[in-house]
């Protein structure tokens, strides 16, 4: 720590005011407020509050939150390669988390540099402090999307969202969407045959190094669907407790990190012990998705049972990391629980009703992005209201 | 001659191209801006049918306004571009059937284009007939330049073809290059007119 901290030091004459790599002034200045907690104070003679912990920090922490998720899915892009190959038994468990790390690997290091690296020009460009903001999303990027996804499609996606979902809006906390699922969104509607569909989508299949395993062509495995897939079929009767068994503890085809309940879990109590996520958001996610998950079955619109619909798909990782994000969710405490319900709500109406859409976690978030300050707007003026009747009330008297 | 080509008259051609674009500053059409430009053809010839009727709906307007009564004004204004945008859309039946069909209803919507009304109600009805002519010509094509901007855009990475020419090289195919099925949805001819504004914005800053 100390010798980097030499570092830093010893770099800050350089790209100082007239120095000779001023140029990268926004790039040492990014890494050395990510490695250490800026030495600054508020100005004298006015009055501010801070808290002990700053954004870069409680970035920190929703990174460590997804590091179980991000772990197991790399795990089992191994295992679903094995099980596609039918090479189960003759696989280790480290060579299948070894090759999931080289399928993913790639597309953590794609997302970042494109992400990070406009965010850096951005930050040059305009004489402003490195945002930090990308450090959490450029994680979340390659663990929403399928494993087979080609990279020069993530960067394009992650260059779009960046400049049109965040910097337009003025950068890191004035997005109104969550730049991450922008990033899923662009590719889902751009390239659908690479977004969607059977198990040529999730699974990769062939081998990365010398680890893994070729899929032939045309084997079974290849062309089976997801459970959600299978779900939006007409033929469709109900799932057997082996899937949702598997839907639990993740060993199911899917995006690379939204897989494993029990991962996102830990995820989320890491997130809530720290505080960084607010419970009754993710709490009412979870009770709208439920309700709305019974309502269906009630009337007969499907044959998922209310609670599977939580441990399917990404509902559970848009609940626990998407859903959750302070910048693009609701802030009244009151508005949180509609913000919620309302993403449970939308996300399983998509999935029964819409066949088109086996998943509708996405959606309904992006969807409720849109609405979070139409929501904190009507709590602040009712609050406003009742504050004034009282305030009448008291003077009357 | 040197009266019509006269400094003013130069300004009510050349403003609408670029400096008061009826789209990128006016925010004017947008909506068959977004509908006709999923490819270059069909937004070429939207843009001239659109270009063709201000330029004549501004020079009949600008000969009628003396005798016009103010308070029919709309009603005058709306016939005579109905008439041409019938005699635009069958001319275009006529000749280029298979692009009429694809802009289907947007032809006849060009009655409802606010940059006709627009252009009609703020500056023939004011100005002299050749002035009008000019400035019809002008706000046409620089709709019909945003429009060519946006087509081209959207064909060449919707459909990897020009004109429905292919113009991908076969080599990026094959190295895995899929056509952006989402430059083909109105949704994103949004955020490239977005683009093109903002782009238009950041060059004429100082002028502004």
């Amino acid at each position: 720590m100390k010798a980097l901290r030499k570092l830093f030091d010893k770099m800050k004459p350089y790209v100082g005011e007239g120095g000779k790599y001023h140029a990268f002034r926004s790039l040492v200045d990014g890494f050395e407020t990510f490695a250490f907690v800026p030495n600054k104070t508020s100005r004298k003679g006015s009055v501010n509050i801070h808290d002990a912990i700053d954004s870069k920090r409680i970035m920190s922490f929703v990174v460590i939150a997804l590091l179980p998720a991000l772990f197991f899915g790399m795990y089992n892009v191994g295992y679903q390669n094995a099980l596609a190959a039918g090479q189960l038994a003759n696989a280790s468990f480290w060579g299948m988390f070894w090759y999931g790390f080289l399928a993913v690997l790639p597309k953590i290091i794609v997302s970042y540099v494109v992400g990070l690296g406009i965010e850096f020009v951005v930050a040059q460009w305009k004489g402003e402090e490195i945002q930090e903001g990308f450090l959490v999303s450029g994680i979340i990027i390659p663990m929403i999307v399928p494993v087979t996804c080609p990279l020069w499609m993530l960067a394009i996606a992650v260059a779009f969202s960046v400049i049109l979902a965040k910097e337009i809006f003025g950068g890191t906390g004035m997005n109104i969407f969550n730049p991450a699922l922008i990033t899923r969104a662009f590719l889902f509607f751009s390239y659908p045959s690479s977004m969607t569909g059977d198990c040529t989508v999730w699974v990769k299949s062939h081998t990365i190094c010398g680890l893994g395993f070729n899929v032939p062509d045309g084997v079974d495995a290849l062309s089976a669907a997801t459970p959600l897939g299978d779900a939006a079929t007409s033929t469709f009767q109900g799932f057997d407790c082996q899937t949702i068994h598997d839907a639990i503890t993740g060993f199911i085809p899917g995006s690379v990190g939204e897989t494993s309940v029990i991962a996102i879990a830990i995820g989320a109590v890491i997130l809530l012990w720290t505080g960084v996520a607010s419970w009754k958001t993710m709490l009412s996610v979870f009770v709208g998705g439920a309700l709305t998950g019974w309502l269906m079955q009630a009337l007969g619109l499907t044959h998922i049972v209310w609670w599977e619909h939580l441990v399917l798909g990404g509902f559970a990782f848009g609940a626990v990391f998407m859903a959750t994000d302070p910048v693009t969710s609701c802030r009244t405490e009151g508005g949180k629980y509609i913000y919620g319900l309302l993403i449970g709500f939308i996300a399983v109406l998509v999935r029964v009703l819409n066949p088109g859409f086996p998943e509708g976690m996405m959606l309904a978030i992006l969807l409720l992005n849109l609405f979070s300050s139409l929501i904190d707007y009507c709590f602040v003026e009712n609050n406003i209201k009742k504050r004034a009747k009282r305030a009448a009330r008291a003077i009357n008297k | 001659m040197s009266k019509m080509f006269s400094e003013e008259n130069k300004a009510a051609f050349c403003n609408p191209i670029n400096l008061n674009n009826p789209i990128a500053v006016q925010v004017l059409g947008i909506c068959s801006a977004l509908a006709v430009t999923s490819q270059l053809k069909p937004a070429i010839v939207m843009g001239l049918s659109v270009t063709v009727i201000t330029a004549f709906s501004n020079l009949i307007i600008s000969l009628l306004r003396k005798t016009i009564p103010n308070r029919i004004r709309i009603i005058v204004q709306l016939v005579v571009v109905a008439a041409l945008v019938t005699i635009v859309s069958q001319v275009l039946k006529a000749y280029v059937y298979d692009v009429s069909v694809q802009l289907s209803v947007y032809v006849g919507l060009i009655i409802t284009n606010c940059i006709l009304m627009g252009r009609l109600e703020a500056f023939a009805m004011q100005n002299g007939p050749w002035s009008s002519f000019l400035d019809g010509i002008g706000n046409g094509l620089g709709y019909a330049l945003v429009l060519v901007i946006v087509g081209f855009i959207r064909e060449l990475f919707g459909f990897g073809t020009l004109f429905g020419f292919n113009v991908i090289p076969k080599c990026l195919t094959d190295a895995g290059y899929v056509n952006n099925g989402m430059m083909v949805m109105p949704a994103m001819s949004l955020i490239i007119v977005g683009c093109v504004i903002w782009a238009h914005r950041s060059i004429n800053k100082e002028e502004k």
